[in-house]
C-alpha cells in the first residue's frame, strides 16, 4: 500500500510492523512473577500497594505461577538451597522473558559473603536489570521496570530470531 | 550482669532438666545452642559446650543449663521427649556444630541443604566454604514414618508441596502435606531456604558492625532486633544508656511493632480473600516508612541503634509527623475492622480454626502474640520490664481460644496499645544525650576526632577493634513483634564476639506448625500460617 492511499483514509488506519505492535502491547502489560524471599519482598509489597502503585506501569497482574509470567523479579537473598528452585522457576517461564535482580543480595550476595549465599543470581540465571539498594526504594524498582519496557521493544516474534540471553550457562546448567 | 547458670555433666543432663521442669516449674525451653571453644583464650576443658535456656512458668526467671560435650563421642542424650521445642533446637545444633543427640527421632540438617558437608559454626570451618545444591530433597524420609504411625499406605494419600515458592508460604517455607481428600493427614515442614549465615557473620564483625545484620532478621520490624541485640551487649558491658535514648527506643520500637503487626494482618486478610484491607493497612505503613527514612536514612533496614545509645537524635517536627502516622494507623485499623469484624465469611473462616492449646504452646516454645492469643498473658515488657515499660500505662492483650481470630485481634489491639505507649513516651520525653559518653563505647564528637590526637586514636581504636566486651557468656531477651527475641552472646574479651546466637521467636512457632495443622483442612492451614507471622529472615537467620 502506498503512503498516499493511507493519507487519503485519514486517521482511521494505522500502519506498523507486527513486532512493534505486539511489543508495544507487551511492554505495557508485563506480568511479573515475584520470587520474594526476604526483605526486598517486603519492599515489593510497597511497590504494589496504593502509594507507589505498580499498576501505573501496567504490571500489576502479579502471577505466582511462572507459566503465566514474563517478568521474573528476584527480590531477596538466594541461598544455595534455594538456587535449584529459582532455576526451575526461570525455566518454567515461557519466552520471551526478562529478569530483574532486586537488591544487593540478588545482585551480588550483598554483605552475605559466606558459606550459604549465592554471590549473585547471575551465577544461575541470566539477568537483565540489576537494582542496587538494601532494599531498593520503590522508585528504583520502577526505573528498572521502565528500562525493561524499553528493552522489550526490541523483541522478535519468531523464536529463531531471538538473541536474548542465548548461550547463558550458570553453575546449575550441566 | 549474670544469668543463673547451672553446669552439669552430660550423664546428669537429662535428670537435671527433668528436675527443673517438674520441681521448679521451668516449663518452657527457650533455646538450645552450642559453643565451640576452639581458639577461646585460657580454655582447657572439652571443645564443645551445649547450653539449654529455660524459662519458668512465672516468665520472670530464666536459667541456663550448660554441659560440656565429650570430645571423643560428641554425643549427648536428647531432651526432645521432654520439651517439644527441643526437636528443632537439637537439629540446628547438630547441623551447625555436628553434635549428635542420641534418641532424637529425626536428627537431620535443618538450615543447611542435604548436599552440604561439614558444620559451619565450628571455628575451623572457613566462612566462605560453599557447597552447591543441585536438587531439592523429597522429604519422604520424614513423611514415611509419619504415615506409618497413622496407619496410612503411601498410595492412599496425595502428596502436595506447599512452598518453597508459593504465594501463601510468605517467604520460603516448604510444607509437604499428605492429603486425604481436603484434610491434611500429616505434614512435614522444611526450612533453611533463607539461611544467610547470621551467626557465622557475627563472629567476623565487631559488635557495632553486627547491627545491620540484626536488621535483616525480622525485616518487618528491624529496629526491634537492633534494640534486642544492643540491649544484650549493653548489659554485658554494664553500661546504662541515657534516658532519652531509652524513650526514643521505646517510641521507634513500638512503631516497628505496629508495622510488623500491620504486615501480618494485612497479608492474612489477603490470604482470606480480602484485598481491600491490605490497601487500607498499607497506606499508613508507607507513611511510617517515610518518617523512619527521615530519621534513620532507611525505610526498612534502619540500623538505628548503636552499642550505648542511638545513631541520631529526633529531627525537628518529628512529634507532629509521628502523630499523623498514629492517627492514620488508628483510622486504618477502624477501616479494616469495619470490613471484617462482623463479616460472617471472615468469622467462619477464622473462629475455632487453627487452634493452639496453652500447654502445647508452652511446650513448643511459642511466645508473643501467638501465645497471648491462647490466653497466657506473657509479655517481656511486663514480666521483665526494661526501658521504663513498667511506668507506661498499657494492657497485655490476651485471647481466649488461641484460634486465627484471636491471633488477628490480639495483633490489632496490640497496635492500639503501642499507639498509646508512643503517645505517653512523646509526652514525657526527657532531654539530654542519646548515647553514652563512655569513650570506651561510643565514638567521640567529630571536633575532637579532627582536633586532637587522643580523639583521633579513640575513634580509630573503636572503629577498627570494636567495643571491648568483658569475657563471659550472657543471655538477654526483649519482647519483639513475634515474641521473645533473645540473644546469647559469648565474648572472649575482644571487640568481636566469639559467638552470637539469636533466639528467633518464630523458629519455634514454625517448628510446631506441622502439628497444629494436622487433621485440619488445607485452606485453613494456609490461613493458619498467615496468622502466625513466620518471617523467613528470622527463623532461617
Amino acid at each position: 500500500m502506498g503512503l498516499e492511499e493511507e493519507l487519503s483514509l485519514g486517521d482511521s488506519v494505522l500502519v506498523t510492523k507486527l513486532d512493534t505492535a505486539v511489543n508495544w502491547a507487551r511492554s505495557y502489560s508485563m506480568w511479573p512473577m515475584v520470587f520474594g524471599t526476604a526483605c526486598c519482598g517486603i519492599e515489593f509489597m510497597s511497590v504494589a500497594a496504593s502509594k507507589h502503585d505498580i499498576s501505573r506501569f501496567g504490571a500489576e497482574v502479579v502471577r505466582f505461577s511462572p507459566r503465566q509470567a514474563d517478568l521474573l523479579v528476584v527480590a531477596g537473598t538466594i541461598s544455595y538451597k534455594q538456587a535449584p528452585i529459582l532455576k526451575k522457576i526461570y525455566d518454567q517461564m515461557p519466552e520471551p522473558k526478562w529478569v530483574i535482580s532486586m537488591g544487593a543480595c540478588a545482585c551480588s550476595g550483598g554483605f552475605y559473603d559466606n558459606y550459604t549465599t549465592v554471590q549473585g543470581i547471575d551465577e544461575i540465571i541470566p539477568v537483565d536489570e540489576y537494582i542496587a539498594g538494601c532494599p531498593p526504594r520503590p522508585e528504583a524498582f520502577f526505573e528498572s521496570l521502565m528500562r525493561i519496557q524499553e528493552k522489550s521493544k526490541d523483541e522478535r516474534l519468531s523464536q529463531k530470531d531471538r538473541q536474548h540471553n542465548k548461550g547463558f550457562k550458570g553453575f546449575l546448567d550441566a | 550482669m549474670h544469668n543463673k547458670v547451672h553446669e552439669v555433666s552430660f550423664e546428669k543432663l537429662r535428670e537435671t532438666i527433668i528436675a527443673l521442669k517438674e520441681n521448679e516449674d521451668f516449663s518452657m525451653l527457650l533455646d538450645i545452642t552450642a559453643t565451640d571453644y576452639l581458639y577461646y583464650p585460657d580454655h582447657d576443658q572439652a571443645r564443645f559446650a551445649v547450653v539449654y535456656i529455660l524459662r519458668d512458668s512465672t516468665f520472670k526467671n530464666e536459667i541456663i543449663v550448660k554441659t560440656m560435650v565429650d570430645d571423643s563421642t560428641l554425643t549427648l542424650p536428647t531432651i526432645s521427649d521432654i520439651y517439644e521445642a527441643a526437636n528443632w533446637g537439637e537439629r540446628e545444633v547438630f547441623d551447625q556444630y555436628g553434635i549428635i543427640f542420641e534418641g532424637h527421632p529425626n536428627l537431620k540438617r535443618i538450615l543447611n541443604h542435604h548436599q552440604f558437608e561439614g558444620h559451619p559454626l565450628r571455628k575451623d570451618y572457613e566462612i566462605t566454604d560453599r557447597h552447591i545444591c543441585t536438587h531439592t530433597e523429597d522429604l519422604m524420609d520424614e513423611m514415611r514414618p509419619l504415615l506409618k504411625q497413622k496407619g496410612y499406605e503411601e498410595d492412599e494419600v496425595m502428596l502436595l508441596n506447599v512452598g518453597p515458592s508459593h504465594p501463601a508460604s510468605h517467604g520460603t517455607i516448604r510444607n509437604l502435606l499428605a492429603m486425604e481428600g481436603e484434610t491434611i493427614a500429616s505434614a512435614v515442614t522444611e526450612i533453611g531456604y533463607l539461611h544467610r549465615g547470621f551467626e557465622k557473620a557475627c563472629e567476623t564483625h565487631t559488635y557495632n558492625q553486627i547491627i545491620p545484620y540484626t536488621d535483616r532478621l525480622n525485616y518487618c520490624s528491624a529496629i526491634l532486633n537492633n534494640i534486642g541485640f544492643c540491649k544484650t551487649v549493653e548489659e554485658m558491658l554494664e553500661v546504662e544508656i541515657p534516658d532519652r535514648a531509652k524513650f526514643i527506643r521505646v517510641i521507634i520500637g513500638e512503631l516497628s511493632r505496629i508495622m510488623d503487626h500491620a504486615v501480618c494482618n494485612a497479608a492474612n486478610c489477603v490470604d482470606l480473600g480480602g484485598l481491600t484491607n491490605f490497601w487500607y493497612i498499607f497506606n499508613p505503613r508507607d507513611e511510617a516508612y517515610e518518617v523512619l527514612s527521615k530519621l534513620t536514612g532507611a525505610r526498612l533496614t534502619n540500623s538505628y541503634t548503636r552499642i550505648g545509645g542511638l545513631s541520631y537524635d529526633l529531627y525537628d517536627g518529628f512529634e507532629e509527623e509521628i502523630e499523623s502516622v498514629l492517627h492514620s494507623t488508628e483510622k486504618s485499623i477502624d477501616d479494616a475492622l469495619s470490613l471484617i469484624a462482623r463479616n460472617k465469611i471472615f468469622l467462619d473462616r477464622t473462629q475455632d480454626v487453627g487452634v493452639i492449646k496453652q500447654d502445647f504452646a508452652i511446650n513448643s516454645g511459642i511466645t508473643g502474640p501467638n501465645l497471648r492469643a491462647t490466653g497466657i498473658a506473657h509479655d517481656m515488657r511486663k514480666d521483665k520490664p526494661y526501658y521504663y515499660y513498667d511506668s507506661f500505662d498499657f494492657d497485655v492483650v490476651v485471647g481466649s481460644h488461641g484460634d486465627i481470630y484471636d491471633r488477628m485481634m490480639v495483633r490489632f489491639e496490640e497496635m492500639i496499645q503501642s499507639i498509646s505507649i508512643i503517645r505517653q513516651a512523646i509526652k514525657n520525653m526527657p532531654g539530654g544525650a542519646i548515647i553514652t559518653d563512655n569513650r570506651a563505647i561510643s565514638l567521640p564528637p567529630k571536633d575532637q576526632v579532627y582536633g586532637s590526637i587522643e580523639g583521633m586514636m579513640n575513634q580509630f581504636k573503636l572503629v577498627f577493634e570494636g567495643v571491648k566486651v568483658p569475657k563471659g557468656e550472657y543471655y538477654s531477651a526483649t519482647e519483639a513483634a513475634n515474641g521473645e527475641l533473645g540473644f546469647y552472646v559469648v565474648s572472649d574479651g575482644s571487640g568481636t564476639p566469639h559467638k552470637v546466637k539469636c533466639r528467633p521467636p518464630c523458629f519455634y512457632a514454625l517448628g510446631a506448625y506441622s502439628k497444629i495443622i494436622e487433621n485440619t483442612m488445607l485452606a485453613d492451614a494456609i490461613v493458619t500460617m498467615a496468622s502466625m507471622n513466620f518471617i523467613a529472615g528470622e527463623f532461617d537467620r
